[in-house]
């Protein structure tokens, strides 16, 4: 079929998104930021939008590094 | 439940009929206007009316006002009111040139009735998982989830048919997956967007009686969008859009900045000598969706956007899947 390694790509952008949430959800939601008064719900929010934000710039680094496999192997062929 | 069953049977046949029956009369409308734009990938280059957004916007318009009627609920305002305004920003694009930046931030600027109307939950849900609370994220998030999904099917809008094909299984598998959510009142709410799609893919099919134009493509991917946030299947929504996103993604990360498709130098695709679509060898041409799947070999339009209904479908069951993991926690 035309297009197969597309489809892996759909289904690796899937996993990704299912691995990316369980990260969000297990690890970086439970964490607290105490000790700095009224700024602690401030920094907290700050620290985990960070975090996430940095996941996603991983994701679309990991993503661009399987597009070009994709591309470069279907050129090959 | 059957006066539920009653009512989705009656949206779903307003949705499709109307659009069914005014898209003819708009095509005529715009011939006579000399509103056509020219399909370049047609032997000949012939002419094709656009923007089919007005017929589309009576279609959601009529049959969302129908439930309102029976269901006064502030998510079915929330859905009317931004798609008309998405609709409103795509008719302006297509009467004038303007800037990149134009419809991200107008798009945006939809979305706030889905924040005043308070339609929205901010817990983000992920399968397996659980979810998550971000109040104030999450309002960064309605923000900025309308312009994603209006731009993302106005992207793949390249192909005959391929973006009322494409939104008519996505927003099936939406459907679908708010019923597995026992999400009813959305999922009805829903069902207008299906049938809408289905209804203009008769005329946008190949070859092409008419063009979605931004106000077709914005209006379809905005109502997706509303869907998702006060369907709370924000995850599940994505997922179905998944070879869209591909496209957007491929897109800007080959182009780099946001820049409107008409602003781009070199054409990704070109055409064979029997005028079938291959990819260009020229590197400075942006990496799209149809540009990777003709890297295998030339193919003829129909078969291009066949193999993009197979990724759609293919997302779709992703997103249904999705749907009943939502259920499950580990």
């Amino acid at each position: 079929m035309k297009g197969t390694q597309i489809f892996l790509f759909v289904f690796v952008m899937w996993v990704l998104i299912i691995v990316g949430g369980g990260l969000l959800i297990s690890i970086i939601a439970p964490l607290t930021i105490n000790g700095h008064g009224k700024f602690d719900s401030i920094l907290d929010s700050g620290v985990k939008a960070l975090i996430a934000m940095i996941l996603v710039v991983v994701w679309i680094f990991i993503l661009s590094k399987i597009k070009n496999w994709i591309f470069h192997k279907q050129i090959k062929n | 439940m059957l006066d539920k069953i009653i009512l989705a049977i009656l949206v779903s046949a307003i949705a499709f009929f109307s659009v069914y029956i005014t898209t003819p009369f708009l095509i005529k409308g715009l011939e006579k206007r000399n509103l056509t734009v020219k399909d370049y990938n047609r032997v000949g280059g012939a002419m094709v009316p656009r923007p089919g957004g007005p017929s589309i916007l009576v279609g959601i318009l009529a049959s969302e006002f129908t439930l309102y009627a029976f269901f006064p609920t502030a998510e079915i305002l929330a859905i009317l009111i931004t798609t008309s305004l998405a609709f409103v920003v795509g008719l302006i694009d297509d009467r004038k040139v303007l800037g990149g930046w134009f419809k991200p931030v107008a798009l945006a600027i939809s979305a706030i009735p889905i924040i005043l109307l308070g339609t929205y939950d901010p817990h983000l849900s992920f399968p397996l998982f659980g979810s998550v609370r971000i109040p104030e994220l999450y309002i960064a998030l309605v923000i900025f989830m309308i312009p994603v999904t209006g731009n993302t099917i106005n992207s793949i809008d390249v192909l005959n048919g391929v973006a009322s094909g494409f939104m008519t299984i996505a927003s099936f598998a939406l459907t679908i997956s708010l019923f597995i959510v026992h999400n009813y009142d959305i999922a009805l709410a829903s069902l207008p967007l299906g049938f809408v799609s289905l209804a203009f893919y008769k005329y946008h099919k190949f070859p092409s009686r008419i063009f979605p134009g931004d106000s077709g493509a914005l209006t379809l991917g905005a109502m997706y969008g509303v869907l998702a946030i006060v369907g709370h299947v924000e995850i599940i929504a994505a997922v179905a859009l998944l070879p869209a996103v591909i496209n957007s993604f491929l897109f800007l990360s080959s182009v780099k900045r946001i820049i409107e498709h008409r602003q781009i130098k070199s054409n990704p695709v070109t055409h064979t000598d029997d005028f079938r679509l291959m990819a260009t060898t020229d590197k400075d041409a942006p990496v799209t969706l149809v540009r990777l799947i003709l890297v295998g070999g030339p193919m003829t339009e129909k078969q291009v956007g066949l193999v993009i209904f197979r990724l759609a479908i293919f997302s779709a069951v992703l997103a249904i899947v999705t749907a009943f993991m939502m259920g499950v926690k580990i």
